[in-house]
């Protein structure tokens, strides 16, 4: 069997995935009254952004055998950083805790602000999956219920930080980042203001994204190809047969919650950049976090671990929002809307379930 | 079998420890209420049959739960089959309101149970697939508004009503919890339950038929969610949307605090009694102390990593 086929064999679930959702997207341009133009892509962009970050959040510690139900939180607290961090302005920052107040210092003006508040915001994600990397690992516990507790904690943090919806994010941000690549430009001043004549044929392409192709580019696929990449991959095959053959597992399990919490963090960067204000919503993120999971599953990577990617998952998000968007072209009820999400989000994770019918022995059923 | 924490066997441990928990924070919470207040209502009997009272819907999705966890899969399609189970309850009422209520429970669960033993996609997502069907199905009937109808006479007697003093939920509790306990302990289907959370091939090799007990675990499950539902209806007078989203994750929780293995075959039913007790007094005791949300939180998450690291800590890869 040639190379080709044998990829494509071992990535079925994947280019399933792939091939629905071109297949689903494509229909929903061509029924769009303002169909394949910037204006829709902008904004399909915006709102696939947020899970679909989300989603690659939950799939690295998925390759490594262990759900993290901290996703949304840690995305819901960076979120409600960032209503301070990116405000754009030289206010003093202070943290009040019980009636005292903790002087933090001031971001600098301007770009040099905004740039530090990112970083600082992406920290604060990465941090925060470090943490449940250490718990995890150290503390031995179950990450399913670990990640539960320190779930519990973010939000608490996110809460204290937000009691009530509210912050300020620099409207220059939030405008450069969540419209096309010429609005970017013509923000940030490059390419003179967006309007250089070979710049022409991207300026309609969405920002989030370039964004969410950059990170992907710059983040997920080095790590992949490093050996602490391939450890993860291999903690979700056989985690003895990882420790037995010398790779550093605990390393590598820590590391995959702390990407995944900076994944995490980008989400909730971008949603508090696109809605201008930090908001601790548990409901939203419970939400986040089932979603991520029902995203990874139905990009085709395994809940066992050890088989899929951060690709798949986006490709699952971006199925899972297209079916939203479906409802405000075709005439369903309001009413009805739920329930055909529900029965479309079961159908597709039933579709893998097709392979029990090609199982010669029913132990192999049992893993 | 209280000899010493030593000599105690690996599942009777977190309840020991747990129970001590317990007794810490009603020792914190009177010495908070005894500063600030001068009174001593957490040791009030009263006071705590109440808690008790709110605790046993906690109880009953978490005994629900519980038999889920320990065949190694999870439920987490609780919130709206709590909730539909409700509102077709007080949408039917009458003599067929409680029946049809945990009907609805029984026949989600027998869904679960269908998708998860045979279908084998996992529970994790398949429940949660069935969660939002639920919910689809709820906001389709109801319109997205509460439903007018209002809860039977025997629900709100059943939820809120006193029998000798104690309220009648807690009798249901202990009637569920000592079925449970019968089941787990003393039948058939319980020495199955553990067999399968141990090893599902060597359970189903030994003769055992695994779909079925999984399915009929489902189905415990939901029936647990939709009496939960029927009894919280009563207790608040009629089913309103979201009635069950704060039961899904302090189950589990309770579940594992009480020493279940969230991987499944090791547990005893008395360990999810304590856990339930322990986050109800905690609950009862921040409110108390007027905590906000937000400290709330962080105390529950940091509780529930503290117990773990206690007695919850798995093995290491080496051995």
């Amino acid at each position: 069997m040639s190379d080709l086929a044998l990829r494509a064999r071992q990535n079925v679930a994947f280019l399933t995935s792939v091939g629905l959702f071109l297949v689903v997207y494509l229909i929903y341009h061509m029924s769009h009254p303002k169909g394949f133009s910037s204006a829709v892509l902008v904004q399909n962009a915006d709102e696939v952004f947020t899970l679909a970050m989300v989603a690659v959040a939950q799939t690295v510690p998925v390759l490594a055998a262990g759900l993290d139900l901290s996703v949304g939180a840690l995305m819901t607290m960076v979120g409600c950083c960032a209503s301070y961090l990116l405000t754009g302005t030289t206010a003093p920052l202070a943290l009040e805790i019980a009636g005292y107040s903790l002087p933090l210092g001031s971001l600098p003006a301007g770009v040099p602000g905004l740039l530090i508040g990112i970083v600082l915001c992406l920290a604060i994600g990465a941090l925060g999956g470090l943490m449940n990397g250490i718990v995890v690992v150290y503390g031995r516990i179950q990450p399913i219920i670990a990640t539960l507790a320190t779930g519990a904690i973010y939000i608490g943090i996110a809460l204290f930080l937000r009691p009530q919806p509210g912050g300020k994010i620099d409207e220059d941000l939030n405008w450069a980042l969540t419209n096309s690549l010429g609005d970017f430009a013509s923000t940030v001043h490059i390419f003179n203001d967006g309007a250089a004549p070979w710049f022409a044929p991207f300026a309609g392409i969405p920002t989030p994204f370039v964004l969410l192709a950059l990170i992907l580019l710059l983040v997920w696929v080095p790590f992949r190809r490093t050996v602490t990449g391939r450890t993860v991959y291999a903690i979700g095959s056989a985690e003895g047969a990882a420790y037995m053959s010398g790779l550093n597992v605990n390393r590598a399990r820590i590391a995959a919650f702390t990407l995944g919490g900076f994944f995490a963090g980008c989400g909730g960067l971008f949603l508090a950049i696109q809605t201008s204000s930090g908001n601790a919503d548990i409901p939203q993120a419970g939400a986040y976090t089932l979603n991520s999971i029902a995203s990874v599953v139905i990009g085709g990577t395994s809940l066992l671990g050890g088989a899929g990617g951060a690709l798949g998952s986006v490709f699952g998000a971006m199925m899972l929002r297209v079916i939203s968007f479906f409802f405000r072209i075709f005439d369903i009820a309001p009413l009805l809307q739920p329930l055909f999400e529900g029965l479309i989000l079961l159908a597709a994770v039933s579709v893998g379930s097709l392979r029990v019918l090609r199982v010669k022995n029913t132990l192999e059923l049992f893993r | 079998m209280s000899v010493g924490v030593l000599k105690l066997s690996r599942d009777d441990r977190p309840i020991l420890i747990a129970a001590l928990f317990i007794v810490v924070i009603l020792i914190a919470g009177t010495g908070y209420t005894l500063s600030h207040f001068g009174s001593a209502p957490l040791l009030s009997p009263n006071y705590l049959l109440q808690q008790l009272q709110i605790g046993a819907f906690l109880g009953i999705v978490a005994a629900g739960a519980m038999i889920v966890i320990l065949i190694s899969q999870i439920d987490l399609s609780v919130p709206w089959t709590l909730t539909a189970a409700a509102m077709m309850a007080t949408s039917v009422g009458g003599g067929w309101a409680i029946p049809v209520g945990l009907a609805v429970g029984i026949g989600v669960g027998i869904i679960n149970g269908l998708g998860v033993a045979y279908l084998r996609v996992p529970s994790m997502i398949f429940t949660l697939g069935v969660n939002a069907v639920m919910r689809g199905l709820m906001v389709a009937n109801t319109g997205g508004f509460a439903p007018q109808t209002s809860a039977t006479d025997l629900m709100r007697t059943l939820a809120s009503a006193h029998w000798f003093g104690i309220p009648a939920a807690l009798y249901v509790w202990i009637g569920v919890s000592l079925l449970v306990a019968l089941m787990l302990q003393r039948t058939l289907l319980g020495r199955y339950i553990y067999a399968i959370g141990n090893k599902e091939a060597a359970a189903y090799l030994a003769g055992v038929n695994t779909r079925a007990v999984t399915v009929v675990c489902f189905a415990i499950s939901g029936l647990m969610a939709g009496l939960a539902g029927v009894l919280l209806a009563g207790y608040s007078q009629k089913a309103y949307q979201g009635m069950g989203d704060a039961y899904l994750l302090p189950a589990i929780a309770a579940v594992v605090i009480g020493g279940t293995n969230i991987l499944g075959g090791r547990g005893r039913y008395l360990g999810t009694l304590v856990g339930v007790i322990l986050i109800v007094l905690l609950n009862s005791v921040l409110s108390i102390m007027a905590m906000p949300e937000a400290g709330r939180q962080v105390i529950y998450g940091g509780v529930i990593i503290l117990m773990l690291l206690v007695y919850g800590r798995g093995e290491r890869v080496t051995s």
